[in-house]
């Protein structure tokens, strides 16, 4: 089939065709930048915390009676909490990935040397690496007698003293590259820590943007502050349930306390990403509605271009050319203006792509959201006029002799 | 005449219902869209402060030590020591200045039984509630005595006010805080300026109110818990007076920009006696930034939001485009009629007037739409669990605005293909039809 004719009538609306083929490029560039920022965001929904997340219980309490032993009032309310009729185990923990309050320390591989990178510490009692249910893929966890009290009361002085910790497989790679971790020294405050096991994923209470999203530390420091958290091991069923008691159980210990957040790990991590979803949920309906009005504005141009022309499809059915070529006439116009829109909207996507780096610290545009987003642009383009070049295919060679 | 226009105009749009149909629904959509987030945006950047804000300026230093490494921003958070917040506050060289810090204690419930709950508050000093116009129910601030003497005294928000002590009057009544008791001296008037602009800013500054004020100097007696960014880059001593940890706020209220221009040559020379002190080595660069100016600064505005704002603004363009290919293939259609026009005396103007009539029809339906579609967007925007939500309503300006951007887009989007139909030749369409 010969595609001088076609030229010939695209140059004939060069105005038109220009404006379509800028559409398309201004379409697919955003489009393009919009799906690489939604996978970013859906990537990050999708992270592993490491934790068994739909078997845990989480109570925040916070003595307001700061002169009594919290070391004690946290062991009577464990074992308070440990009689709750489903609860298989309870341990009282600092912080934990997404609840938000994030202690960090500058970890050096020598004694106030500089930090190679940030780490947030986790801290607990005994029982918590089995309640959280965090695996352990080398070394052992901690001994009895390497627990010591975090001393919140001196600045946390106890990361100054603890002999041992525990590091996610992450943190591991990032300060010896290629080495086995195990037996290697750390400084995460004043003193020297042992590295004693690693584990496969934690994240940390807030996550940003790069791999550093996974570097934790465990400590076996026993949380010394008037404010902890409790957390329940039971079955998704009846977690509810265990929140209800664990609140009544705990109030009737003491009074004298705030008690606050009573939730599942599930609703942490849902409301923590909530932000995320309403973005997520806004860019699909803007790219979606982007689409839309992009193969709606190439289904009303063809169905015009198809109606202005009927006469001369009209003339080309009666000098032999078959409703297939029609039909492939269009559908070749529509991927020529398209094809054209893409590879400019492929230049464009990227350069939309430095300037929102520029301004939102975003990430850089996967190269593999280019071709699937102009694939698709060309595929919606065809579907598109395939409405209006049936019509076309379906005038009669009658035509031409009317008008 | 353009009477006349309006009627061909909405008859030509008639004729072809569904192309008119397709065009103001996707100028619907685009200002729609974009209108929803110019209006958020119009809501968020308003002034927290009417009437005073033009005069409150917040001081910043950086009292950090030279660069360690280049990970750390450059700019300082403009955060406070302790020490520089009390030296800048017993200069008193501003017309009214106040050192502030976020807190949050456990309140305990004048009923035995009831367990005590979580509220946020502030920390400040005196000039506070006049420097800020805070409107009070009842009772008032406290003087600059009763912070140095550590006074145990509070103000209340109303809702913190009601949930204590309901419709009964509270001046003089205690509140028991954490572990002390305070006697309340004043109830403000539901104070709840929008954002949040006197504290720490993050993305998350809208929605937040405070529901007790307290001297800084007691709840620093007392041990009370701060609560926000807490830099040090040292250790050693008490944290929170220590001269290597930021964390306070400082406002000043400077009646006139020659009293600014004084404040900001004393914060200086501030800088430089720190110097000679040994402090604050970087390069002395005092700053003073108005109230509104620092908000555009801190990004008060979350980064999520502008991000829609410019996609909304994308979408417009995009849909921009396809009317104006729309428009043209419409007014080029009908070059027959065109220049059976021109060749009966119709003038090129005439022409051009004509089909920028049609598309300003076709621009105020879509301006219609769009409103409708704003409307719809800024419920779903108050649905959303951000605390600036609630501030996501229509006002008059916006509703105005939203009928000039769609006139505007679509007068745009019509000169194109009207100056493109009104370049007919009037004799050759005659022939060739």
């Amino acid at each position: 089939m010969s595609h001088s004719p076609l030229i010939a009538s695209l140059s004939r609306h060069k105005l038109t065709v220009c404006l379509l083929v800028m559409q398309v490029a201004l379409t697919c560039a955003i489009v393009c930048n919009v799906a690489s920022i939604i996978g970013h965001r859906m990537a990050q929904m999708q992270l592993p915390s490491g934790v068994v997340e739909n078997e845990l219980a989480l109570i925040e309490s916070i003595s307001v009676d700061e002169t009594a032993n919290q070391l004690a009032k946290h062991d009577a309310d464990l074992a308070a909490l440990r009689t709750i009729p489903g609860v298989s185990m309870v341990a009282a923990v600092d912080a934990l990935p997404f609840s938000g309050n994030n202690w960090s320390n500058g970890i050096s591989l020598v004694p106030n040397g500089p930090a190679l990178t940030t780490a947030t510490a986790y801290n607990g009692t005994p029982d918590r690496m089995r309640v959280l249910g965090l695996h352990l893929v080398a070394g052992r966890p901690f001994l009895p007698e390497e627990y010591i009290p975090l001393d919140a009361a001196h600045d946390w002085a106890g990361i100054n003293h603890v002999p041992s910790t525990i590091v996610t497989r992450a943190l591991a790679a990032k300060l010896f590259p290629g080495q086995d971790p195990l037996g290697k020294v750390i400084y995460p405050g004043d003193g020297p820590v042992r590295i004693v096991g690693v584990v496969d994923h934690l994240l940390r209470p807030t996550l940003d943007e790069s791999e550093a999203s996974d570097y934790s530390t465990l400590f076996p420091m026993l949380p010394d502050t008037t404010d902890v958290t409790y957390v329940m091991r039971t079955t998704p069923q009846d977690r509810e349930r265990v929140l209800k008691q664990a609140q009544k159980v705990l109030a009737g210990l003491d009074s004298n306390r705030v008690l606050r957040r009573p939730q599942s790990f599930t609703q942490m991590r849902e409301d923590y990403f909530r932000r995320d979803r309403t973005m997520i949920t806004l860019l699909l309906s803007a790219a979606l509605g982007l689409l839309l009005v992009t193969a709606a504005g190439i289904a009303g141009l063809a169905s015009f271009w198809v109606q202005q022309r009927r006469r001369s499809i009209g003339i080309r059915r009666a000098v032999g050319a078959t409703r297939r070529d029609i039909l492939r006439y269009f559908q070749t116009e529509n991927g020529v203006i398209v094809g054209a829109g893409v590879v400019l909207g492929v230049v464009l996507a990227y350069a939309l792509n430095m300037l929102l780096m520029q301004h939102y610290a975003l990430q850089r545009l996967p190269w593999v959201y280019v071709p699937v987003g102009g694939a698709a642009l060309c595929l919606l383009g065809q579907l598109a006029v395939l409405g209006p070049a049936l019509r076309a295919s379906g005038v009669p060679p009658v035509v031409a002799t009317r008008g | 005449m353009l009477g006349y226009y309006a009627t061909t105009a909405i008859s030509s749009l008639r004729r072809s219902k569904a192309l008119a149909a397709l065009m103001v629904l996707v100028i619907g959509l685009g200002i729609g869209a974009s209108m929803t987030m110019i209006t958020i945006f119009h809501v968020l950047s308003g002034d927290p402060l009417p009437g005073r804000s033009d005069q409150l300026y917040a001081p910043v230093i950086d009292p950090r030590p030279l660069a360690r490494d280049h990970n750390e921003p450059a700019e300082p958070d403009g955060n406070f020591t302790w020490p520089d917040a009390m030296n800048l506050l017993h200069a008193r060289r501003a017309d009214r200045q106040a050192v502030m810090a976020g807190g949050a204690v456990p309140v305990r419930p004048m009923q035995s039984g009831e367990l005590p709950f979580y509220e946020t508050g502030r920390y400040v000093t005196a000039d506070f509630f006049s420097m800020f116009n805070v409107p009070f129910a009842t009772g008032s601030g406290w003087r600059s005595e009763d912070d140095e003497s550590h006074a145990r005294i509070v103000v209340l928000n109303s809702e913190l006010n009601r949930k204590l002590f309901g419709t009964t009057p509270s001046i003089g009544r205690t509140v028991r805080l954490k572990n002390a008791d305070f006697r309340v001296v004043g109830v403000l008037d539901d104070w709840r300026p929008q954002p949040q602009f006197y504290a720490q800013l993050n993305g998350r500054v809208f929605g937040k109110t405070d529901q007790f004020f307290l001297p800084l100097q007691t709840a620093q007696d007392l041990g009370l818990d701060f609560n926000g960014r807490f830099s040090c880059w040292d250790s050693g001593g008490d944290a929170r007076t220590s001269d290597h940890c930021v964390w306070l706020q400082v406002w000043v209220q400077l009646d006139s920009t020659a009293k600014a221009q004084a404040y900001r040559q004393f914060l200086a020379s501030y800088w430089r006696d720190q110097q000679s002190h040994g402090r604050m080595p970087r390069p002395a660069n005092a700053q003073l930034y108005g109230l509104m100016d620092w908000l555009t600064r801190q990004h008060a505005i979350p980064d999520d939001l502008r991000l829609q704002l410019s996609l909304s603004l994308g979408f417009l363009a995009v849909c921009m485009l396809n009317v104006v290919g729309l428009l043209l293939a419409t007014f080029l259609r009908r070059g027959g009629e065109i220049s059976v026009r021109r060749a009966l005396g119709a003038r090129r103007w005439d022409i051009f007037l004509q089909l920028g009539v049609e598309s300003c029809v076709i621009g105020l339906a879509g301006g219609l739409l769009g409103l409708g579609i704003a409307c719809l967007g800024l419920w779903s925007v108050r649905q959303r669990p951000d605390g600036y939500a609630q501030l996501a309503q229509m006002d008059a300006s916006m509703l105005f605005g939203t009928f000039v951007l769609a006139l505007v887009a679509s007068v745009i989007a019509g000169l194109l293909p009207a100056w493109r139909a009104c370049r007919i030749p009037p004799a050759l369409q005659l022939k060739t039809q």
